[in-house]
């Protein structure tokens, strides 16, 4: 299944992430606790700059209600800010390629989909963006729609170690030293390795290139009306057209490429995403990236461990996580290399190698899509449409369960944190005591608020993927009929509504319906989990705090993460089983059967 | 006073269950199956499936009749055995509360004008006396109502309640000036001033705690409520998605038709978490019941659920740690005295002497040197003990046999000019550091020696205290001795710590301290002088035989006035939420069987591939929908049994806790409903 170097790749990957997460996540807890950084001599003053012009008190701290209302007045203004950079790109700077106004509808659906750090594209970057609506507009929203994330799970954190307050912190603080202190040099860093690698970063226009090989095709002819002209026997008449040249885009992409990774965003500046070589060029820069789209999922785990005092229940979540994307990438990796009957008819040996990049390797691809998939970045370097059913099951399940597989960066450890209360509460209750995780007692509104974010994007998927498959518009997007056709509306709605961004491609996604159900997916996935998580992070800061004792269940130990385990297995089996039946799973079967 | 709970038979009773079937199709009604919402969702369920089954009998569904009818049939039992379970949960209590009922007979009482035997009296009935009414009750005469004896003294025969026979006596002030409706007086008069409104009477209230008319739900029934309301709503849109799904399907494989609405009806039921649903009132009712069984009330079932969560018990160390009273041990002679001359000085001390203690000393002198207990001598003068000399005893023709305190018998004997044995003091003081009472015994100047009176810790404890302990339960001793005393107590009962010379500001305090560092606490307490500890602990279990105001501060009240009863408060309130994690996990594996009886069968007809899925090889689709829903509807009443005596209660550390669960809730939530669904499957392949 893997060979030598598959291995030492594979292995030498999970070292580093390990390696790496205790340095950044007790990076991460000192910048949001205010204590002094080896940054804090030159950014410390650029921070008080910073809310000197936006009259900021950063010692004045917020109940939930205004933690909850900043942000989402930031987000909101955010998104008109991007929304009218969308509609009015043709009379921005930065244009060389003169490139047209995003339709309303494109524009909402974007402009939606990078505030929620989903980054879902139903345009091309290439053909479709502005440098100024890269930089300016999409590569903004990556660094804040990630430290609103952040920021978030940092107040649920504090709820656990705060008492008896309503204070959870100061939004505008939490969101400046997330980006100031963690995102940005850390994005600045990886973007100067990424040019290195050969990412390109500037501003030419697109280059034409003469062809190596030059190639052909036939264009049919038209008449005046726009119709195909016809030849007397009824068939169109076409003219052969030589091409020898190819437009190459350029742009400023290893700053974008950087930030799309390390804040789980994964919109990609061209089409191919990190399949494309000028986004993602040679192994290094692959295994980077990949690096990059987990290491602030991981340290959190970390930061959130210091935060409440004990490291174990972090590097227990940490455990959960990791068990569940090794157990994906095995699988995925299995399927992939494997390949399909079918394949094997035709001789063609080593795996399924359709979609996905020859300098990436199968085990390479396999590694980047579970990351891709279980957190919410959403970049891809292989065409998930490509994937065998089961290969494809994988990304989809990933993104299913809830995007905590490391998950979005803060979301993913808050939608983690909800799981563990839902764990908590029913292994509570199983030892005889009212439930209490951290010592908080989990209570009626614990539980609402956690249920609520566990479910708000399956429910929203089940509706809406239910709605998509009895409308012909959206039928008639997809690019394969039958399951597969099925697969891929399943896999845009669970995309969007649980912020992955990811597309199964193969569906035309630029249309109405699509554009605007799945803004709404987009919106309910991430603001409806949100605000509830900052609501308990209030609840929980109200409350006081049970010391632990015999009794109690703990939950920095094996047995309550393969209890954890268990429980997301579960919700997710029972919340998708029918719908993964009628797609993936009869793909395989029929894939088996010879079909 | 010690009421008993009347017990009724065991809930299979057949009277019981007779009855209970008939609340339960009472219960079926909509207006009151609202209150358990996800059993409300099926029998709105159960009404689609009536009506598909009409409509397959006019020929409108495509369906075998025989199927539809028999998914409603299953559905609707679903429905019923579910409130069968809860009915029948109810119907010991009813039971109980009808037979106290029994117990008050309509009396006519003597309405007195003024407090006094002479005044002049009419007749009301019962029903009509209010707080503040005298009544005159004369020998033979029911007691119309709780009151307190102003004036007189009676002796009076509580069988009624109590159910002991022997009288006791009520008489006005002190402790003993309490009395109850529907006791009788045997002889003399009393007045009574009437304290409860007709309604408002204890036993009225204990007949409206046990009937549960007043039963709320806890705030921990209302998470879990959340919880599987979630789960209802998810799996409705499971459901509602696959019918768009499956047309999709059936037009992109070119066969089959999309899963009908019976099926996805059927589907619902079988995955909504039905199974804890239907059980989760009986289990609360229950688990009061339990606690009634033990003759204790729970004022709240909120209390109960807390008991399970307490991690700090104070108790009283007399009568809950140790015996009420302290018995001799041994005879510790000194000054060269032989041990049976001290026992025979400690004897004759002590034969006028009827406390407990001087008993004690009596037993010891017969049982370790066969000393018997003789007559005193006409000459004999008793010396009771008194506050100024602090010493009994008797003189016997001049000579004067006492026993004390150290101090009190030294002052004695130095008095009479005698000298104190040297080895006195250190004999004592050893006495004293083991936790024991030392009392000297002196005859005439001369000290014989020490008797060890010691504390007896009641046996079992000790390894009571360990379970707690295993179980994360922290237990304090609460005792007015000195701190050396209780120390060595404490040692001895294995209490993990002690507050000795308390006060009862003390144990406000020490509660208060607890619950600050985020523990909950529960006591015992019978005094008026424990109500402001009561008021404040989490768990408060008063004595029956306790006052008014530590009556009102508890949550909990214990008839038998047992304090020991709180371990078993404890065990009750965590059975309880035990019960509901262990069904709650148990219903929601069982969803994973269950989709591989139906998914494959309702989809056969699409994609015959799916077939791969039918890991059960169940007979046919309908077969397999079917065994599934009978499966998940028998799945109720055969847990009943559980749900009502709890799931077992076994004290160990959390985690091993949760792993026993897992193993036998969890996993066999998963493996039980394949045997079950395969086993039905078989069974109805011998019909069709």
């Amino acid at each position: 299944m893997m060979n030598t170097y598959d291995w030492q790749q594979t292995l030498f990957f999970f070292a580093v992430l390990l390696l790496l997460v205790k340095p950044v996540g007790t990076f991460m807890a000192k910048v949001y606790q205010g204590e002094r950084t080896f940054l804090s001599p030159f950014l410390g003053p650029c921070e008080n700059l910073l809310y000197r012009i936006c009259g900021v008190n950063k010692d004045e701290e917020m109940g939930w209600q205004r933690y909850a209302g900043s942000m989402l007045l930031f987000n909101l203004m955010g998104f008109a800010a991007l929304f009218a950079i969308l509609l009015l790109q043709h009379l921005l700077p930065l244009n060389p390629q003169g490139l047209q106004a995003f339709s309303w509808q494109l524009a909402l659906n974007t402009a939606i989909s990078f505030i929620t750090n989903t980054n879902w594209q139903a345009y091309s970057g290439e053909t479709a963006a502005s440098y100024f609506t890269q930089m300016a507009g999409i590569t903004v929203h990556n660094f804040v729609s990630a430290a609103t994330g952040m920021a978030i799970v940092i107040a649920l954190i504090r709820g656990f170690t705060r008492r008896k307050t309503s204070l959870i912190g100061n939004f505008w603080v939490d969101m400046s030293r997330g980006t100031l202190y963690i995102l940005l040099p850390l994005a600045l860093v990886a973007a100067l390795v990424l040019v290195s690698q050969g990412v390109i970063q500037n501003f030419s226009p697109y280059r034409t290139v003469p062809l190596v090989q030059a190639t052909s095709y036939d264009k049919a002819q038209l008449d005046v009306t726009g119709k195909p002209r016809l030849d007397v026997t009824g068939k169109p008449l076409t003219d052969k057209i030589i091409v020898n040249e190819v437009s190459v885009p350029m742009g400023p992409v290893a700053s974008q490429e950087a930030i799309k990774e390390l804040g789980t965003n994964g919109g990609g500046f061209f089409n191919a995403n990190s399949a494309h070589p000028y986004e993602n060029p040679t192994p290094l820069s692959h295994l980077l990236e990949i690096l990059l789209i987990l290491l602030i999922p991981a340290g959190l785990t970390y930061t959130f461990g210091i935060m409440v005092g004990n490291t174990r229940q972090g590097w227990t979540l940490l455990a959960v996580m990791l068990l569940l994307f090794v157990v994906s990438f095995v699988v995925l990796q299995w399927a992939e290399t494997s390949g399909t009957p079918q394949l094997t008819q035709l001789g063609i040996m080593g795996g399924n190698m359709e979609g996905k990049e020859v300098r990436f390797g199968l085990a390479g691809t396999s590694l980047f899509e579970v990351a891709t998939t279980g957190t919410s970045c959403g970049a891809v370097a292989a065409m998930h449409d490509s994937l065998t059913p089961i290969g494809g099951l994988v990304p989809l399940s990933l993104i299913l369960l809830g995007e905590i597989v490391f998950g979005g960066v803060g979301s993913g450890l808050y939608t983690m944190l909800a799981f563990a209360i839902i764990a908590v509460f029913v292994s509570g209750l199983m030892i005889g005591r009212t439930p209490e995780y951290l010592g908080k007692k989990i209570e009626v509104r614990e539980m609402w608020v956690s249920i609520i974010t566990i479910l708000s994007a399956g429910i929203v998927v089940l509706i809406l993927s239910g709605i998509a498959m009895i409308t012909p518009s959206a039928v008639s997007s997809m690019a394969n009929p039958g399951a597969h056709g099925l697969s891929e509306a399943l896999y845009a709605f669970a995309s969007m509504a649980n912020n992955n961004g990811s597309a199964f491609a193969g569906l035309n996604a630029n249309v109405n319906f699509y554009n605007i159900l799945g803004s709404l997916a987009m919106l309910i996935g991430r603001y409806v989990p949100a605000v509830a998580i900052l609501a308990m992070a209030g609840s929980l800061a109200g409350k006081k705090y049970v010391p632990p004792s015999l009794g109690t269940l703990p939950t920095d130990k094996a047995p309550f993460a393969l209890w954890l385990t268990l429980v997301i297995l579960i919700v997710g089996a029972l919340t998708f089983f029918p719908a993964l039946a009628l797609g993936p799973i009869v793909e395989h079967l029929t894939m088996l059967g010879g079909n | 006073m010690s009421i008993h709970i009347p017990q009724p038979k065991s809930a299979f009773d057949k009277e019981l269950m007779a009855g209970a079937l008939l609340d339960a199709l009472k219960k079926l009604d909509p207006r009151s199956l609202w209150r358990n919402p996800v059993m409300f969702a099926v029998e709105i369920a159960s009404c689609i499936t009536l009506v598909t089954f009409i409509l397959s009998l006019t020929g409108a569904n495509r369906e075998p009749v025989w199927f539809t009818g028999t998914v409603s049939v299953w559905l609707w039992l679903t429905v019923l055995f579910s409130t069968f379970a809860e009915a029948l949960a109810e119907g010991r209590g009813k039971a109980r509360a009808a037979s106290l009922r029994k117990s008050r007979t309509d009396v006519t009482a003597k309405l007195l004008k003024t407090p006094d035997f002479a005044s002049s009296q009419t007749s009301v009935g019962a029903d009509q006396l209010r707080k503040g009414d005298y009544i005159l009750v004369e020998a033979n005469d029911l007691i119309a109502g709780d009151g307190d004896v102003v004036a007189g003294a009676a002796l009076v025969n509580e069988a009624a309640v109590t159910g002991e026979s022997a009288p006791v006596v009520r008489e006005s002030g002190g402790d003993r000036s309490a009395v109850t409706g529907g006791t009788t007086v045997i002889a003399n008069s009393i007045i009574v001033k009437i304290t409860a409104n007709p309604g408002e009477t204890f036993i009225d209230r204990m007949i409206s705690l046990i009937e549960g008319a007043k039963r709320r739900k806890t705030p921990n029934e209302v998470a879990l409520e959340v919880l599987l309301i979630a789960l209802t709503v998810v799996f409705l849109l499971v459901c509602a998605n696959i019918s768009p799904l499956s047309i999709y399907s059936v037009a992109a494989a070119g066969q089959g038709s999309p899963v009908s609405l019976t099926i996805l009806v059927a589907l619902f039921v079988c995955l909504a978490p039905t199974t804890i649903a239907a059980l989760l009132p009986a289990i609360g009712i229950a688990g009061m019941d339990r606690l009634f069984q033990k003759n204790v009330i729970a004022l709240s079932g909120r209390a109960i659920e807390a008991a399970g969560d307490v991690n700090v018990l104070l108790l009283d160390k007399t009568g809950t740690i140790t015996l009420g009273n302290r018995e001799a041990v041994a005879f510790v002679p000194v000054g060269g005295h032989s041990e049976l001359e001290l026992a025979k000085a400690a004897l004759t001390a002590s034969l006028s002497d009827e406390t407990p203690e001087g008993r004690s000393v009596v037993a010891l002198a017969k049982q370790k040197h066969n000393l018997l207990p003789e007559a005193l001598p006409v000459s004999a003068t008793a010396i009771s003990f008194s506050a100024d000399t602090r010493l009994s005893g008797v003189d016997i023709d001049g000579v004067m046999y006492r026993k004390g305190a150290a101090d009190s018998i030294i002052t004695f004997i130095g008095k009479q000019g005698g000298i104190v044995p040297k080895d006195l003091e250190e004999r004592v003081n050893a006495i004293a550091h083991a936790g024991a009472t030392p009392l000297v015994v002196c005859r005439g100047a001369e000290v014989l020696g020490v008797i060890n009176l010691k504390d007896i810790v009641k046996s079992g404890l000790q390894e009571r205290f360990q379970q707690l302990r295993s179980m994360g339960i922290k237990t304090v001793m609460i005792t007015g001795d000195n701190p050396l005393t209780a120390a060595a107590i404490a040692a001895e009962a294995q209490v993990d710590d002690f507050l000795a010379q308390a006060k009862p500001e003390d144990k406000l305090r020490m509660i208060k301290d607890y619950q600050e560092a985020g523990f909950m606490v529960a006591m015992t307490g019978d005094g008026t002088n424990d109500a402001p500890a009561l008021a404040q602990a989490d768990v408060a279990v008063a004595m029956n035989t306790g006052t008014q105001p530590a009556r009102e501060a508890a949550n909990i009240i214990d008839l038998d006035s047992n304090p020991t009863k709180l371990l078993d408060i404890v065990e009750i309130g965590k059975q309880i939420l035990m019960t509901r994690g262990n069904l709650t996990t148990f219903s929601i594996s069982n969803d994973i069987a269950k989709y591989f009886a139906i998914i494959p069968a309702a989809l056969l007809s699409i994609y015959p591939q799916l077939g791969a899925l039918n890991v059960m090889h169940l007979a046919s689709p309908y077969s397999a929908i079917l065994s599934a829903v009978i499966f998940n509807a028998i799945i109720i009443p055969m847990l009943v049994p559980l749900a009502l005596k709890g799931t077992k209660f076994r004290p160990m550390p959390a985690e091993k806790l949760l792993i026993y669960n897992l193993l036998v809730y969890g996993v066999g939530g998963i493996i039980l409903p394949f045997i079950g669904i395969k086993a039905i499957d078989l069974g109805i392949g011998l019909f069709i």
